[in-house]
Formats: C-alpha cells, structure tokens, sequence
C-alpha cells in the first residue's frame, strides 16, 4: 500500500485541487452543473460503499439499489412528517443500516455467486414492497411533494436551503465526510483483514480472522453508505419512485466502480464523475446513451480490469495490483 | 369455484412453459459452463422480436420464422462465446458475470435502436385459432400448442443428455472438464456449442410467444429475474430441477395474480432467498 513519497505527494496535492474546485464550483458554474455534480457525489458515496464490498471483501451484490431505496423512502417519510434535513438524513442511513445488518447476517452465509443471488433476491423484495405497498410508499406514484427542509443544527440555529447551490455544499459535506470514513476504514484492520480475505479465506481463516463477522461489517458499511447516497436523492428531486429500487438501479454503482478501477480507493471516486461525463457527451449525440456503456463495460471487463485509476497508476509507475484469478 | 382453480391451474402450465424453455438454457450453460448469463433473458426478449420480425412483418410461415429466429439468436450465443467470454474462463467468476451484464445494455439498447417502441401482436396463426371447451370454459388452442411444445421439448433435452452420444460428452464436461479435455473432449468447441444451444432454447421460449404476448424492451430484464428464481429453485444446473420448478413458479403466479395480486412478486422472491440460504444446491437434488 505505501506510496513512494513523490507519488503520495501528487496524490495529496490532486485531492486538495479537487476539494477547492468542488467548494468553488457554484461560483463558476452554472445550475445545470451543480445539479450534475450532485449526482456525481451521491453516485460517489454509493459506489465507494459497493466497492468496499466488492472490490475489498470480493463479494459481487447485485442487491444494493434496495438499500438506496430503503435511505431514500425512510427519508421522505421523515421529512413528510418532520422538517428537519438533518433527521431526515440520519434516519434514511440508519434504516439502510438496520435493514443490511439483518439481511447481511443471512447474505454473507454465502460467497461468489450465490452470493451475487441472494442479494439480487432480496434486492427485488425491497423492490416489491415499494411497488406494491401502496399505503406506506404510495406505490408506482411514489412520494411526491417532499421538502428540501431547512438544514437544523442543534444550538446553532437552522439554516434553510432554498436554492440547489445551497443544497449542494450539504451533499458536499455528506460526500467529504464519507470519503474519509472509508479511508480511515480501508486502512483500519477491518479494510486489510477485508483483502487478506477476499484473497485467500482459508489462509485469513487460519490466521483466526472471524472471516463471516468481517464480511458482515463489510455488508453493513456498504449499506449504511447506499441508505446515504439514497437519502441524499428526495430533498433534491422532492419524488421518490419505485424504480430506484429495481436490480437494474444497482447497476450504476457496478458501472462507476468498474470504471474508475476496482482495486484502487478513489476508482469509484474517479468512475462516478467519469460515468455522468461519459453519459453527458453520449446522450448528446444519441438517446441510445446505456448500449455505448454496455460496449465500455465489455472492453473495461476484456481488457482493463483495473479501470482508470489502474491505468494511471501504471502509467505513474506504481507497480499494477496483483491480479485476482 | 373447483372449475375456476383447475383451469386456472392449466393457465398456469402454460405460462410456466415459456418460463421452462428460458431456464432450460440458462441451466444448461451453468451445469457446463459455469457461467450465470445474465444475458439470458435478453436473448429471450431477441428470438420475441426476431419472431416477430419474420412472421408478424415479412410474413413467413409460423414455424419457419420460429426456426429462423433459434438459428439467429444461436449465431449470437456462438459469437458471444467465442469472441468474449472465452477470454474470461481464467479470471475471477465475478467478472463473467460483468460481461454477461455488459451484454443485457447493448443487446437491450439495440432492440430498441432497430425496433423502437411496443407493437401490436400479429394475429394468431390460423391452424393454432380457437378455443377448446375445458372445465367449461374456452382455452385457447395456442396454449395447449405451448403446452405441447414445452413438454417435447423437456422430452427431447432428456432423450439427448441421457442417451446419445453428444449428451454424453457434454454430461462428462460438465462433471469434470480437466477429465474430459484429457480424455480427448474438445472442451472448447463443448463451451461453444452448449452456449449456443442454451442460447437458441431462450430464444424459442421467446418466439413462442409471439403471436400471445406483446414484445417490449422491457421483457429481457422481467424473463431473467424469473428465470432466475426457477434455477435456484431447481438448482443451478439441474434441469430436471428446472423443469418441475417452472411448473410451480407458473402455477403459483397463475394462482398469485388471482388470489393474492399485491404480493405475489413478493412472495417469488420471498421463496428464492429461502432456498437459497437453506437448499442451496436447489428443491431437486438427489
């Protein structure tokens, strides 16, 4: 994991960059950009959760759109019945939470693609019970009309958030703040004991590593940070449907990840901004914008397993990760 | 009341039918290849549109658009065989499973790219028109002919793996392929073909369809899900398995959307994540 000293330079040097063009960024740019940049970071926050499973524990959930809907329903709820963003957005992540620790304890039973089934399945549960429970999800309408309630913080007053701009900077903080809980987690035990799994489990088993226990941590962060990404998603759009619970919804993380890079911390970083620039230029050329990504994602997956990020680093001359076979 | 659950009942054998032909392939490739095809449903929702091309358009004899649709959709599981997942046997499964999902955007995008939206059915062939009085009510001819086909087909996958010389060598890959290739199996060329055919049988399930079901972008994805459900239910790469478990799923939402509509897409997945945890090796096991 240790960087040669010039290369952790650049790399401390690139995030602060990147940290001062997103703070600037409603200055420079116009709404639309704002908007789009949104999106980058909820798309950011879910895909670096997804990664940490995918990519750390070597598990493939096609079941994450569930927790993103879970974050984003028990959200709207709350700010239907109480103004208060905040509450709104601690409640979405701790019922995506509460929901992954449970369907986790059940999910890590498996690996590989039993795995990958298993969390499809109870992905399109979650999906059902928003389509067909009408009274509690209103159904195929979804929530509508939810607030974009002022920003309350205990003793320090409320802030309200009018504007899309004012929005963005607490979708900023949200993604700032988990970006470095994830690397104080990949670097933590939890993230090495993760790889040394994902590697050989019989190995970390001998090694008294409680493999189950570490993949269902793993399972649980990476709920907690799609119940983020989806609680982040009503008080922008002030609608919440169905949709963003079907299995079709977990691909965009998969996408993102694959993209930027798998093995590498900022590849879901990098993927999520890549993922709505590539799509911002394709759909101007064409509405058929998903068989241009499904053409990326069979070169990524033939030929470059490693994304962008893998690219770079081997273009910086850092040695390439060790493949997985 | 009796009448209405027994032809209700026999509804659902039809259904599960087109949920058998979509599963039998995609069992089949998992038995031997090893690889969940996410793909599968969209080469179901492929042969659909190829069918409906030939018969409801160009206006080719029923069977002959039929066949024409398996040989296209065939071609198609060759090539992507062949020319992709080939590359990928080595590596970590997860990323076949990407490759597969990479296909379901181009093939689902490219549908809609040459057929654009939803079409009217074509009408039903003449020879298949009408109705049957069954438990005093009408049952449509057509159903009995996909009840028909389904069972032959079921019939005619057995007769080849249990008793010819292909299915042999098939069934010998499929239980140790390292054995087979030292035995003198051309396992890749077993890959191919097996992929293929897996392939033509979605595609079949689809054409069937053709002049009951409406043909939409959407199908692929709907297909699969199901088509999922009913392997693991069977267990991955049973076919027999698969066979007995379209029969329930058919049934049970035959049932399900008469009795308990609101929750049967529920209760399917409900079911799935059970057997997954408790039988994972599928119902039908021996």
């Amino acid at each position: 994991m240790g960087a040669p000293a010039p290369a952790r330079r650049a790399l401390v040097g690139a995030t602060a960059l990147a940290l001062a063009l997103l703070v600037a960024l409603p200055w420079v740019a116009g709404r639309y950009t704002v908007y789009l940049t949104i999106q980058v970071l909820v798309l950011a926050i879910f895909a670096l959760g997804f990664n940490l499973l995918f990519g750390y524990a070597g598990l493939l959930s096609f079941g994450q759109a569930g927790f993103f809907a879970v974050g984003a329903y028990a959200c709207a709820k709350i700010l239907l019945a109480v103004p208060n963003l905040l509450l709104g957005l601690a409640g979405g992540v701790a019922a995506a939470g509460a929901v992954a620790l449970v369907l986790g304890v059940l999910s890590v039973r498996h690996t590989r693609i039993y795995f990958s089934m298993l969390t499809l399945a109870f992905g399109m549960m979650i999906y059902s019970i928003a389509w067909k429970w009408r009274d509690v999800t209103g159904g195929d309408d979804g929530l509508v009309g939810i607030p974009r309630a002022p920003l309350a913080l205990p003793g320090l007053g409320s802030l309200a958030l009018p504007t899309v701009e004012r929005y963005y900077y607490v979708v900023l903080a949200a993604a700032v703040l988990a970006v470095a809980l994830a690397h104080r987690l990949v670097h933590a035990p939890l993230g090495l004991a993760l790889q040394a799994i994902r590697d050989s489990e019989s190995r970390a088993e001998f090694a008294g590593l409680p493999v189950r226990r570490y993949r269902l941590a793993a399972f649980v962060v990476a709920g907690l940070y799609a119940g983020l990404a989806g609680a982040l998603l009503p008080p922008l759009e002030s609608t919440v449907t169905p949709p963003i619970a079907h299995w079709s919804t977990s691909a965009e993380p998969v996408l993102a990840t694959l993209l930027g890079g798998i093995h590498a911390f900022a590849g879901p970083l990098v993927g999520a901004l890549l993922f709505y620039v590539i799509k911002d230029v394709i759909v101007r050329f064409t509405e058929h914008w998903l068989i241009w990504y499904g053409a990326i994602v069979i070169v990524l997956v033939l030929g470059f397993r490693g994304g962008v990020v893998g690219l770079l680093a081997r273009a910086l001359g850092r040695p390439p990760e060790a493949p997985r076979a | 009341m009796l009448e209405t659950i027994a032809f209700q009942g026999l509804i659902g054998l039809a259904l599960a039918m087109y949920l058998w032909l979509i599963s039998a392939g995609l069992t089949i490739i998992f038995g031997v290849l090893r690889i969940v095809n996410f793909a599968h449903g969209s080469l179901f929702m492929l042969g659909a549109y190829l069918a409906f091309t030939l018969y409801g358009q160009v206006g080719l004899p029923f069977g002959v658009a039929i066949l024409l649709s398996l040989l296209g959709v065939g071609a198609l599981g060759l090539v992507m065989e062949r020319g992709f997942l080939r590359h990928l046997y080595g590596v970590d499964e997860a990323y076949q499973l990407l490759l597969t999902f990479g296909f379901i955007l181009v093939l689902d995008d490219a549908v809609k790219l040459i057929w654009g939206g939803v079409f009217r059915i074509p009408p039903m062939p003449a020879f298949l028109d009408g109705a049957w009085p069954v438990f005093g009510r009408p049952f449509p001819v057509y159903n009995a002919f996909v009840l028909g086909v389904g069972v032959l087909t079921a019939g005619a996958l057995w007769l080849l793996f249990e008793r010819t010389w292909w299915g042999r060598i098939v069934r010998a890959t499929a239980a140790d392929r390292e054995m087979a290739g030292a035995l003198g199996v051309r396992v890749p060329r077993v890959f191919t073909g097996v992929f293929a055919f897996g392939a033509m049988l979605a595609a079949l399930g689809g054409a069937l369809g053709t002049p009951v079901r409406v043909v939409a972008p959407g199908i692929g994805a709907e297909m699969i899900i199901q088509a999922f459900v009913i392997t693991v239910l069977g267990g991955l790469g049973n076919l027999r398995g698969a066979f007995v478990a379209s029969l329930i799923v058919g049934v049970l939402s035959a049932y399900g959307t008469l009795f308990f509509p609101v929750f049967e897409l529920f209760f399917i997945f409900v079911i799935m994540a059970v057997v997954l945890l408790v039988r994972p090796q599928g119902l039908f096991a021996r």
